[in-house]
């Protein structure tokens, strides 16, 4: 019936092969992009490179220069303290907002658009508009001296201590309703049985969320907890929007580093060994979590099998 | 005796429990307006400080109730500001913009669903390996890319062109786009696949008869999220290009960066609104697949 029936042997076999055909381009892209450039970032980690790529081999030295230079130090410190209180509080905050959207409030999707519009703002309009509400000069200091408080003082974001936190708390601007909206949607999935048994024995509500609800759901936190870190350790945009890094390096992190030593500073292997060690971040975050789902899951599959 | 009491508070008909309840929706929406005050005043803040004069900026700062109000600094954002030595607003950086998202969105959204057709319905030997290496796309740190994006763009003679952005951010994103397809169409029964072989249709007309059909929820999702990821990204725009062939995130740092001169805060802040306007917008209509994406994105 069909012309391909009447073609050709030849014709059949490329129509048969056609599944295959089609994905050749993306399987180039792809080998290409994920296997050959990192396998080429880290030849070039290894190697004698400064300002142009040389290829001899010159080992771990550039690993051994990041690790004593006091940037990457900083930076490396930075990323774990904002990389934990960041996916703690934004963990924290979408949780209350989950639960108190969960109180079956009027108008539920206005609430939700709101808490989740800043994930659709990129981070460089974030940072940009929370350092000039954080800067001295045009920010809160200044509108609290206009209402009449000569002495106020809010400088979080050029006192060395405290800049990191003013990343933090944008970051967790950003990201809490992202939480609020998965942990909504595990909120949902409880089985309501569970939750009314809970009521008939006696149970407050806080005390229902606390001893039935929020455990069930726990592996979304993980999964939460697990995306949250990938962002944490790739931070890039919204410090340079919001701080440059600064004062000083006070907000530096690994991603700025990378940027800085490739194309300011010129030094292009410590700049590929910093970005392996950005890669070696994520891998040590995404494998167990990786290895931890698929084990779940066959565990699940047993149980129900 | 204990028993009775705790029952009386889940009583609807209990007076005590009445009052509870009443006092608990207060602090409800009390607690989520002060929140939703929180998420929305710098939104608020930034708008109202694009209508007033720069004087008063400059002597009140941000944070107070405009004066007097004028729409005038919105077309100077547009067509007039000065950035980087080119005075043609945000406009020219607007449109590269636009220029590297939609055709960077439609590529690899068309070739993540023609892969993920291919993934979750024709099976052949080593296909976990290819779909675990287009996976791998997906985590990959941009950090890790940057030198041999640049080695690979100069070789194209893409070096500063906004054709090299659409280049990075098609092989990027159809990572991400063949992932989602293929999860959505392991959905659809292949039942319905083996009979349409059965009738003799072949690969590309079981595409467009049934594939096709069926995927308009995940389209949705994917276009959404490639354009919003695609526009909002800022580490390649600011590599890969500079001066006027910059995306608008690059353009926004560029001159809120540049600590010299005065600063004109009211048209910076209209040209900050202007780059966060296009995700905002593709937000407020499609919500509900943008929360569909996010939750496919990050539990999958």
């Amino acid at each position: 019936m069909t012309p391909e029936r009447a073609r050709a042997p030849i014709h059949r076999r490329i129509a048969n092969l056609t599944p295959q055909l089609v994905l050749v381009p993306t399987v180039l892209a792809a080998v290409i992009y994920v296997v050959m450039f990192s396998l080429w970032t880290i030849w070039i980690s290894l190697s004698q490179s400064t300002l142009l790529p040389n290829m001899s081999f010159s080992g771990f030295d550039a690993y051994l220069t990041l690790w004593q230079s006091k940037r990457w130090t900083v930076a490396f410190t930075n990323l774990f303290v904002f990389g934990t209180l960041y996916v703690v509080g934004a963990l924290m905050m979408g949780t209350l907002l989950a639960i108190l959207i969960d109180q079956r409030v009027r108008f539920e999707a206005v609430w939700r658009t709101i808490f989740l519009y800043p994930l659709a703002v990129s981070f460089i309009v974030t940072g940009t508009v929370w350092r000039w509400i954080f800067h001295p000069q045009t920010g809160v200091e200044l509108a609290l001296k206009d209402l009449g408080w000569i002495s106020a003082k809010f400088d979080w974001i050029s006192d060395r201590d405290m800049a990191l936190y003013v990343v933090v708390f944008t970051a967790i601007w950003h990201a809490s309703g992202f939480a609020m909206a998965l942990i909504l949607a595990g909120l949902r999935s409880v089985d309501s049985d569970l939750v009314k048994a809970a009521q008939i024995d006696g149970a407050s509500m806080p005390r229902i969320y606390r001893r039935v609800i929020l455990p069930t759901i726990w592996p979304i936190f993980v999964a939460v907890a697990v995306v949250l870190l990938q962002f944490a350790i790739k931070t890039y945009d919204l410090v340079v929007a919001l701080t440059q890094g600064g004062p000083g390096v006070a907000t530096t992190v690994p991603a700025i580093v990378v940027y800085d030593l490739m194309f300011q500073r010129g030094q292009i292997a410590e700049g590929a060994a910093a970005a392996v060690m950005i890669l070696l971040g994520l891998v040590c975050v995404l494998i167990p979590y990786a290895v931890w789902s698929s084990w779940r899951q066959r565990k699940e599959g047993a149980d129900h099998g | 005796m204990a028993d009775t009491i705790q029952r009386q508070e889940f009583d609807p008909l209990a007076t005590g429990g009445a009052n509870r309840r009443i006092r608990a929706r207060v602090m409800i929406y009390g607690v989520l307006t002060l929140f939703a005050a929180i998420y929305l005043l710098p939104a608020l803040i930034i708008f109202l400080n694009t209508l007033r004069p720069l004087d008063e900026i400059v002597r009140q700062g941000f944070i107070s109730w405009p004066g007097t109000m004028s729409l005038s600094h919105w077309g100077e954002a547009w067509s007039s500001f000065c950035i980087g030595g080119t005075c043609e607003g945000v406009s020219r950086y607007f449109i590269n913009s636009l220029l590297m998202t939609v055709p960077a969105t439609a590529l690899s959204t068309a070739l993540g669903l023609v892969n993920g057709y291919v993934l979750s319905k024709w099976r052949f030997r080593g296909d976990a390996w290819v779909f675990g290496v287009i996976t791998l796309g997906v985590f990959l740190p941009a950090q890790m890319t940057l030198l041999p994006w640049a080695f690979v763009l100069g070789k194209l003679g893409l070096s500063n062109t906004i054709a090299g952005l659409v280049l990075v951010h098609t092989v990027q994103g159809v990572s991400f786009t063949t992932l989602f397809c293929r999860n959505y169409f392991l959905n659809v029964p292949d039942d319905l696949i083996k009979a349409a072989r059965i009738d003799g249709a072949g690969f590309w007309r079981i595409f467009r008869r049934i594939i096709l059909p069926l995927s308009p929820p995940i389209l949705i999702v994917t276009v959404i999220w490639q354009f919003t990821g695609i526009w909002n990204e800022f580490l390649f725009g600011t590599v890969f290009t500079s001066g006027a062939n910059q995306p608008i995130t690059s353009a926004i740092v560029a001159f809120s960066g540049s600590g010299t001169g005065e600063r004109h805060y009211n048209v910076e802040a209209a040209s900050v609104i202007m780059a966060a306007l296009p995700p905002l917008f593709i937000y407020l209509v499609g919500g509900k697949y943008f929360v569909r994406g996010l939750t496919q994105g990050a539990v999958k």
